[in-house]
């Protein structure tokens, strides 16, 4: 932990963006062969290996956010698994969280911007990490669900399957959550979308996963506006960063329908832990 | 349109957004190879500078001053527009929504979908506080 950062090293600029933008390209690569998302490994890379100031790091990753998930997004959408309506209702509340979000990260100390990044790191890492299986699907009719026409069907090797929707407070409350932590630490806040959704509204998994990652870019640009006005994105940073999270993500999703994930995602998941330790530990001794 | 008297089904809009979200991915991302192009040629040989924060310039801030940075052929400033189209991509999927429930006569829809669209909109150009 005491070694110096990579950019202490002398690099220049072309070497310092060539070398950012392989790390994207793998972060990206594994970030979608695992379903963890590349974003979320970059932010703690860039600060702790490279020595960049978390607000520029936050700023990039971000960036990165919404161009993989408008890529992922555009071919959910045509295959017809994520609910429009229930996105765009929930929209309501992460954009508005994210802007709450990105407005607190400006009030709080970098330390605690990291500590918290660490915690919300390894509780993704947990959460993707367990199996994932649909519960039975809950079929009676929920009188607000119902009346803002959220349920729907989605394709199933045994043709399309109905479902309800259930708990839309709760769901509505988790994704103001989501929508803050998106803002307040520049990540696509996955894991707590598919919590809202799988767990309290009850939506069969694919639905949970592809409506979350519909949702993920207009979240983000909800706090990009506001990065953007302060000063947290640069393009010199941002430029590598999302030009190889992008190219790295769109090849582990073609490559992901082929590959043995199992190993990958526990490899994976042991890096991001690490990553999120050394997060909480730099925060706590104050060097972020 | 050769189609316009199809009806606007779920489905068509479905098709239409992921359309709208993959040109403008496709976009951004030729703005941001362009601009990275002129920034690393003229600056590929000097030091970074990412240690310490001190904020984008106030011309990096701005719509008004990334068009202006970008029309310079600053390669930042290309840069920065190709980010400003990658953000802006997002929010023409929520625009055109509105305009799709609106055909479909989805009044509720249309309500939510422009309450989604003032946020991002205060988001990007009234958010000083």
């Amino acid at each position: 932990m005491g070694s110096a950062p990579i950019a202490e090293g002398g690099l220049n600029v072309l070497e310092f963006t060539i070398l950012i933008w392989l790390f994207s390209l793998l972060a990206g690569f594994l970030g979608a062969l695992t379903g963890l998302g590349g974003g979320i490994v970059i932010t703690p890379l860039l600060t702790l290996a490279f020595g960049v100031d978390i607000r520029y790091a936050i700023g990039a990753t971000l960036v990165s956010v919404i161009a993989t998930s408008s890529g992922a997004a555009a071919a959910y959408v045509r295959e017809g698994f994520s609910n429009i309506r229930i996105g765009m209702f929930l929209e309501i509340a992460t954009t508005v969280g994210a802007i709450v979000g990105a407005f607190l990260a400006a009030k709080t100390p970098t330390a605690a911007i990291g500590v918290i990044f660490g915690i919300v790191l390894l509780y993704s890492a947990y959460v993707s990490s367990r199996p994932r299986h649909d519960r039975a699907l809950d079929s009676r009719p929920d009188p607000l669900a119902s009346r803002l026409k959220m349920d729907g069907s989605y394709p199933t090797p045994e043709g399309p399957t109905a479902y309800r929707v259930h708990a839309v407070p709760a769901g509505f409350g988790l994704m103001f959550v989501a929508g803050v932590m998106s803002g307040l630490l520049g990540i696509g806040s996955g894991a707590v979308k598919v919590i809202a959704m799988d767990q309290a509204m009850r939506l069969p998994f694919k639905v949970s996963t592809t409506t979350s990652n519909f949702m993920i870019g207009v979240t983000a640009a909800a706090s990009a506006g506001v990065y953007l006005s302060r000063g947290y994105i640069d393009p010199g940073l941002a430029m590598p960063v999302m030009l190889g999270v992008l190219l790295g993500s769109l090849a582990g999703a073609r490559l992901l329908a082929r590959a043995q994930t199992k190993l990958l995602r526990l490899v994976f998941g042991v890096v991001i832990a690490v990553l999120a330790l050394e997060m909480i530990y730099h925060g706590l001794s104050g060097r972020l | 349109m050769a189609h316009a008297e199809r009806a606007w089904t779920d489905k068509r809009v479905e098709l239409i957004i992921g359309d709208l979200l993959r040109s403008g991915v496709v976009l951004a991302a030729a703005v941001v190879v362009a601009g990275a192009i002129i920034y690393l040629v003229r600056h590929g040989n000097a030091l970074p500078h990412y240690r310490v924060f001190q904020g984008e310039p106030a011309d990096l801030r701005s719509v008004s001053g990334i068009l202006a940075d970008a029309l310079a052929l600053r390669g930042r400033g290309v840069i920065q527009l190709g980010l400003l189209l990658l953000i802006a991509t997002p929010v023409a999927r929520v625009a055109f929504s509105v305009v799709a429930f609106a055909l479909q006569r989805d009044r509720m829809y249309v309500v939510v979908t422009l309450i989604v669209l003032g946020v991002l909109i205060f988001s990007l150009t009234g958010a000083r506080l």
